[in-house]
């Protein structure tokens, strides 16, 4: 049997998601033995030619992980997603938006302002901003457009599999290599990771909820055995896809939310901000003003990883 | 799959035709995808307007109905009705409430018209998404609970009785009566209170069909309409009540006779600690006052009333019991508590000897009272001027802003009752005269030609000007300030919702309004129910009211719980919420956030549950579930997305 053509592809992302595949250790071996690597830019040299000469539908499977942040990574979806007969998204990057989606709570102009004008360590007295094209003597340079807004994969090209995770664990690696390598594959647009939310597999002890106030892991000597929520710190894990294994809420970490919401749910953000201000144990309405205060940065909490696929999607842009 | 709907868009009359432009309404949704035809109609609630859907119905083959119009409180069941009339379910109707929502809110015709279009809009991208859903019927227990037995509790009840179906009358106290037991007479008639409430009170007593629980609070209420499970403390008694005949020896033979005030004389006058509230209470049983009883209190006592009861009845080792109830309708007639008028000092209540509340003086007028009916100052004289003040406590920014609706006819009740008993001047303080009742005005009339001096301006200050009790006014007839010398005043304290109607309201799961009272359904059409069903208000709960329209209100509740009684089963609204077992994580957020308890753990399965049966379909739990586990009936996420969508787009 022919091996497989694989490939792994990287956007707006962190590259965490390729070392997760090198952590796989041993099994490694085993992709190895039944993939060819066709295209890795973390782990072999590959240009745009390389890709754009391979025949259609060449590529048996590419894992795309990162979000889409402007033309090239989406000119570079649209390539791979032709060239591809699988396309895997790859992580929570390529699922959800990811970090790089929080970026969706400002405009293309705020995030220059800030990189290019105020962050600490620039001076930047010309006010020099990046420009798409430049002419030089030695003729014109082009830079990619950057998007106003971060796209996840699946809202610029039709996706088969979804593997979240920040990053996804070896075992999810694992199962979905398996899955291909014996042609045993689950129906399109599956997501490979638990159905029910991640209380499911948690194995903290649960009970009514109530709680008093907000608190921030280092705020407190955590119960290992007693939720988390109980104790006040603000866990994701309710309406968070499971799959994980708990591996945060284990350690004593709350639950991130880099699974993004079960399928049942529009928006993960949403329900939380819903669940937990439900739980507020008080009727008065200073004082629920005062504890909801005590919640750092709600949005970035809550919609962590999920903004871009979100039923917000975006900072409410101007309307004309 | 594709729809066929119907678009009907109400002019109300006016009330929607005035302000929104109806026809543009009409004409913009016959253009929208799937609606099939838009009308715009005079009055779609009407029969020939409900008609004009039915055909449409039966001759288009309309698969969905949107009715554009007022509130769906309002009407939502009448068009319901109309579908299901025309073969299709009820439930594949949305309304757009563009009277309330639209016209009824705006002066400006471009605006309300706009927001008219997109609210109609909602509701045509919603009902695409309807699906048929059935109302449930479960039997009806055919017994009622009336709580408060007060004058509406005591109509209610009898009226029931007489119907010939069980009734359960609980009264926190040790008799029953209320307040109007406490009266003197009774306005405009000057009947006698207790000569008309005491006839209603023994056939309380002797219908083999009610049984009448005093001492006794409800504590706890679950369930829905036709079954209710009721959880009853009763306090002991201390007496026994099958032995007691109601002969007083123990009242007399009490050590502590003579010490203890009176609630019943309102501090008037003072009883034992065994005693028997009233002459004609009832049951005409003792009781023992637990707070006060030496016995009961020290463990030390000679224990006199014991000795004196030939029955043997008082027995000191009475626990308190909690009764299960099982009741298919509720009728709430907790009454109402008299404004504390210690809260303003400037009334001078509890600090001059002669400033009395008009339920004080209801007492010292009555022949039973603690004067034998005779008005005495403090020191035994007579008084010679009298001070009669209206709204204390009511129809005041700083109190309560609800006008307490009786207070004027009994202080003029009062100036009457002043006048025929002692040749003293009166000056009642009014600020507007509400004597709107049937005869009411006539008796106002009549009290004024009796001299008394009617004074138009709120009193503000109870004070004393050289040992001098002394009124201070502003007469607003004359425009001039006023201070008037008097020997005795009485404040005509407003009536306010009981001090635990919030724990009550939360036991049986009733709303309240702004100023406090139980929440009726709708003000005018639905005074009686409350939005619970099987719950239903009788008397000065819901607001304050006089004698005759709390026996009306009471009569009317009676009415509701019998037709609840009279069908034999109720239908039930298939909105409930529902959890999917493939969803639900078991993180018990839900629980506790369900106001009516219909949610539960399984253990096994380590998933939440809901009772429909108890589920109220509030939607609250959907709300919280963060996991998405929890669907409420008729009000998916893709329905409420697609109104959401329909309101937002252009």
């Amino acid at each position: 049997m022919a091996k497989l053509k694989l490939a792994v592809y990287w956007t707006a992302a962190c590259g965490g998601c390729d070392v997760a595949i090198l952590d796989m250790n041993e099994r490694i071996m085993a992709v190895g033995d039944a993939c060819d690597i066709v295209l890795w830019p973390l782990a072999a040299d590959g240009k745009y030619h390389h890709v754009e000469g391979m025949p259609d539908h060449s590529i048996d499977v590419c894992l795309f992980h990162g979000a889409i942040r402007n033309s090239e990574n989406l000119a570079m979806a649209r390539l791979l997603r032709e060239k591809s007969n699988i396309l895997v998204s790859f992580g929570s990057c390529a699922s959800l938006g990811g970090i790089p989606g929080l970026a969706n709570f400002y405009s293309r102009e705020e995030i220059f302002r800030r990189a290019y004008m105020e962050s600490e360590s620039t001076v930047n007295r010309e006010g020099v901003f990046p420009q798409q094209s430049v002419a030089v003597p030695e003729g014109e340079l082009t830079l990619p457009e950057f998007f106003d807004t971060v796209y996840t994969l699946a809202q610029v090209v039709p996706v088969d599999y979804f593997i979240p995770g920040c990053p996804p664990t070896t075992d999810q690696i694992w199962t979905a290599v398996q899955a291909v390598v014996s042609g045993n594959l689950p129906p399109r647009k599956t997501v490979i990771a638990g159905r029910k939310s991640l209380c499911d597999e948690c194995p903290r002890v649960k009970e009514e909820k109530k709680i008093q106030s907000f608190k921030r892991p280092f705020e407190v000597m955590v119960d290992p055995a007693k939720c988390l929520i109980e104790q006040g710190i603000v866990c994701c894990g309710p309406a968070t896809r499971g799959g994980c294994g708990a591996r945060c809420t284990k350690a004593n970490m709350p639950c991130r939310g880099c699974f993004g919401p079960p399928d049942q749910i529009a928006d993960q953000g949403a329900k939380l901000v819903g669940a937990l201000a439900s739980i507020i144990d008080s009727q008065d309405p200073q004082e629920l003003r005062k504890i909801s205060h005590l919640l750092a940065d709600p949005a970035g909490i809550f919609y962590r990883f999920s903004l871009a696929d979100s039923l917000l999607k975006h900072k409410r842009k101007e309307v004309c | 799959m594709q729809e066929k709907i119907g678009v009907y868009i109400c002019h109300c009359g006016s009330n929607i035709a005035a302000t929104v432009d109806v026809e543009r309404v009409a004409k913009e949704a016959g253009g929208w995808d799937q609606v099939a035809v838009a009308r715009d109609y005079k009055y779609m609630c009407s029969d020939p307007g409900q008609e004009l859907i039915k055909k449409d119905i039966r001759e288009l083959g309309l698969s969905r109905v949107v009715v554009a119009a007022c509130s769906p409180r309002m009407h939502e069941p009448t068009f319901r009705r109309a579908l299901e009339q025309a073969g299709i379910n009820g439930y594949l109707l949305e309304m757009a409430n563009i009277r309330e929502q639209c016209s009824w809110i705006s002066m400006d015709d471009h605006a309300s018209t706009a927001k008219a279009i997109s609210l109609t809009r909602a509701a045509v991208r919603r009902v695409v998404h309807h699906r048929p859903i059935h109302e449930r019927e479960v039997p009806v227990n055919n017994a009622t609970m009336v709580v408060g037995g007060g004058i509406s509790g005591i109509q209610a009840a009898l009226q029931i009785a007489q119907a010939g179906y069980p009734v359960y009358l609980i009264e926190r106290e040790p008799s029953i009566g209320g307040h109007m037991a406490k009266f003197d007479k009774t306005f405009p008639t000057m009947d006698c209170a207790a000569c008309i409430l005491t006839p209603k009170m023994v056939s309380v007593n002797q219908d083999p069909n009610i049984k009448l629980l005093t001492c006794s609070e409800v504590v706890h209420v679950d369930g829905y309409v036709g079954n209710f499970k009721v959880k009853v403390k009763k306090r002991p008694r201390y007496v026994e009540e099958h032995l007691c005949t109601g002969c007083g020896d123990c009242e007399s033979a009490c050590i502590l006779k003579g010490k203890i005030l009176s609630e019943f004389d309102m501090g008037l006058s003072k009883r034992s600690a065994a005693y028997i509230p009233f002459p004609q209470a009832v049951p005409l049983k003792a009781v023992i006052d637990a707070k006060n009883c030496l016995m009961l209190t020290k463990g030390k006592c000679s224990k006199a009333c014991a000795k004196a009861c030939q029955r043997e009845a008082i027995n000191f080792s009475q626990q308190e019991e909690v009764i299960d109830l099982e009741v298919g309708s509720i009728i709430l007639a907790t009454g109402y508590d008299l404004f504390d008028p210690t809260q303003g000092p400037q009334w001078g209540y509890g600090t001059y000897d002669n400033v009395l509340t008009g339920l004080q003086f209801e007492r010292m007028t009555n022949a039973s009272g603690p004067t034998q009916g005779k008005i005495l100052m403090k020191d035994g004289r007579e008084p010679r001027r009298v001070a009669i003040m209206h709204c204390i406590g009511s129809r005041d920014e700083n109190y309560h802003k609800h006008c307490s609706r009786v207070c004027c006819m009994s202080s003029v009740k009062f100036a009457h009752l002043v006048k025929e008993k002692l040749d003293a001047e009166v000056y009642e303080f009014y600020i507007d005269m509400r004597t709107f009742g049937k005869q009411y005005e006539e008796f106002y009339n009549r009290v004024q030609e009796e001299g008394v001096n009617f004074i138009r301006g709120k009193a503000a200050e109870v004070t004393e000007i050289d040992g001098q009790l002394t009124v201070r006014a502003e007469d607003t007839l004359l425009g001039a300030y006023r201070e008037i010398p008097v020997d005795m005043v009485i404040l005509n304290t407003a009536l306010v919702p009981r001090h635990d109607t919030d724990k009550v309201s939360q036991i049986f799961g009733v709303s309240r309004s702004a100023d406090g009272f139980f929440l009726e359904s709708h003000i005018k059409l639905d005074p009686v129910t409350t939005t619970t069903d099987g719950i239903h208000l009788a008397g000065c709960c819901q607001s304050p009211k006089d004698i005759p329209d709390s026996v009306a209100q009471g009569s009317a509740a009676a009415a509701q719980s019998l037709a609840v009684i009279a069908t034999g089963k109720v239908k039930i609204s298939p909105i409930t919420a529902s959890i999917d077992q493939e969803f639900c994580a078991g993180c018990k957020m839900c629980i506790g956030g369900c106001p009516f308890k219909a949610i539960t753990f399984n253990e096994d399965a380590k998933v939440s549950t809901v009772n429909q049966a108890v589920c109220k379909g509030c939607g609250t739990c959907g709300a919280i579930c963060p996991s998405g586990a929890i669907a409420i009936a008729h009000f998916s996420d893709q329905q409420i997305f697609a109104q959401i969508e329909g309101v937002c787009s252009q």
